[in-house]
């Protein structure tokens, strides 16, 4: 009896990947992509940036023509939705009924938007941006808009805000929080992130919160925070992050915390199961081990490399660094490692001209390193981070602190 | 159109027609040419995209600007002299015959 295929469940970057990385690693047997999307898979971080202002179109968007998953035999299901795992059978069922039967099952669900219980959320003029299909409507939505109120001052929304503002658009952002990106940097970049967004024209309205989003005839007319006050709207964006897509696994017996628990190799309790991406949750050795659940390419992309190499017989704890970026105007923030629990933050360079980094510790560690275009400082401290080197607080701030001859160094 | 080679570790040669205005990187990953990852989609923001420029067709390539300059510090192979970020060649005509050598390693 034949070999049943690996099936992997998502298209997005992680499940796409893995399918990829099966194959460089010459994998003879059967590959099943289940997407829910009825496209190719795609890159999503244009979506927000060249796609939304139509520099680029769909076909650079694609991760790979249509060829592609032809020559190299990956089975790939668009427009495809799992009901359910059977476990015991080792089998997936498809919402049209079919069974499909598994040698490994990968789960590679991301993520969906978090729709926040509002009053109005069901107006004509809400928006979203996650899928192709949403970043397809808000481009018609912006072009015909004058108005636009965006809840939540995470990198879509202010990335949204930046290309909204390029086409000369009100934009008005309401955030929950204190905050820029409070959730991933640090409060110097937030606070620069968000002067510089008030100098190109955004207003925020921080530690604010929306009551209701109200309508006329059926279109969004403007928001209401609880606060009273009214911001007129005829689109309003709603980025408020997302949930971990876990009903799959959760309902299978698998343990969910927000994300599918995975071990440090991405297994799921179930050994022919495993999770990867947006969805899942794993002991993250650049945080102490700590369950961890990342949004982000780079973190899809090596969780894929490392499940292929197990798959294929070469099995090795997940351990890549992780690293973010994103694009907003003029801005180009890069991240590497987590600064989560940051206790002391170290500037280098100036904050004034706009080029600069923060180097974040915690208890005199080094965290993570926070670069605002100053994109030579990013590579370097991904390759400090990534070998468990060490800087002090008074070596990054000191600008003639050769960091590229410390990053590269070799280990003592 | 413009042709562009690629070659890779065991010494494999592809050459495509490449379209003016398609980077370097583009055609290798619409073409399943192995060995140019590009994690971030050609933002010059990941440094996965490494490959090395035939040394006396540099001056054919667009100019190095200061975020692929600065990239290039981080990429996984050795940088050498003729270092580019294949998502920064932006292909021209006066490019036809390029021939670029991909790293060991892009992550």
């Amino acid at each position: 009896m034949a070999q049943e295929p690996i099936i992997i469940v998502g298209a997005g970057h992680a499940g796409f990947q893995v399918a990829a990385s099966l194959r460089q690693h010459a994998f003879e047997g059967g590959i099943v992509l289940i997407g829910d999307e009825p496209v190719l898979p795609y890159q999503r971080p244009p979506l927000s940036k060249d796609y939304l202002d139509g520099k680029i179109g769909l076909d650079l968007l694609l991760m790979r023509p249509g060829a592609f998953y032809r020559d190299h035999r990956i089975d790939y299901l668009p427009g495809t939705r799992v009901s359910e795992i059977d476990r015991a059978g080792k089998a997936v069922l498809l919402a049209s009924g079919e069974c499909l039967h598994y040698s490994h099952l990968v789960l590679a669900t991301g993520a969906r938007n978090r729709v926040p219980a509002l009053p109005g959320i069901e107006l004509d003029g809400v928006a979203y941006l996650r899928t192709l299909a949403e970043t397809d409507l808000l481009r018609d939505r912006l072009a015909a808009a004058d108005d636009i109120v965006v809840i939540g001052a995470g990198f879509i929304g202010l990335e949204f805000a930046a290309v909204a503002r390029q086409h000369g658009k009100s934009v008005h952002i309401v955030e929950l929080t204190e905050r820029a990106m409070g959730r991933v940097v640090s409060h110097a970049t937030s606070g620069f992130f968000a002067e510089a967004h008030r100098r190109t024209g955004v207003h925020f309205s921080f530690g604010a919160q929306a009551a209701r989003i109200a309508g006329d005839r059926g279109r969004v007319d403007h928001v209401e925070l609880v606060d009273g006050a009214r911001l007129k709207a005829d689109l309003v964006l709603v980025s408020i992050g997302v949930v971990p897509n876990g009903e799959l696994a959760a309902t299978a017996g698998l343990a969910v915390a927000n994300g599918i628990v995975v071990n440090e190799e991405l297994a799921t309790a179930d050994p022919a199961i495993s999770a990867i991406g947006d969805c899942a949750s794993f002991p993250c050795r650049h945080a102490a081990g700590q369950p961890t659940r990342l949004e982000a390419v780079q973190n899809a992309a090596d969780h894929a490399r490392c499940v292929a190499d197990r798959l294929v017989g070469k099995p090795h704890p997940y351990g890549a660094l992780p690293w973010f970026w994103s694009e907003q105007g003029k801005l180009r923030l890069q991240i590497a490692g987590l600064t989560t629990g940051h206790d002391r933050t170290v500037p280098r360079g100036s904050v004034e001209s706009g080029e600069f980094s923060v180097f974040c510790y915690q208890g005199g560690t080094l965290l993570g390193v926070e670069s605002i275009n100053r994109p030579a400082d990013h590579a370097h401290a991904r390759r400090l981070l990534a070998a468990g080197r060490m800087i002090t607080p008074e070596q990054a701030a000191d600008e003639s602190f050769d960091l590229r001859a410390a990053a590269t160094a070799r280990a003592a | 159109m413009p042709r562009v080679t690629y070659i890779s570790q065991d010494q494999k040669a592809t050459t495509l027609d490449v379209d003016v205005g398609t980077s370097v990187m583009q055609a290798a990953v619409f073409n399943g040419v192995d060995g140019i990852v590009a994690e971030c989609g050609g933002s010059c923001m990941c440094a996965t995209c490494h490959v090395y420029v035939r040394e006396d067709q540099l001056a054919l390539c667009p100019p190095l600007e200061t975020d692929e300059d600065a990239m290039l510090e981080g990429t996984a192979s050795a940088r050498l002299p003729n270092s580019r970020l294949s998502c920064q060649l932006v292909v021209s005509e006066q490019m036809d015959g390029l021939v670029v050598t991909l790293p060991e390693t892009q992550t």
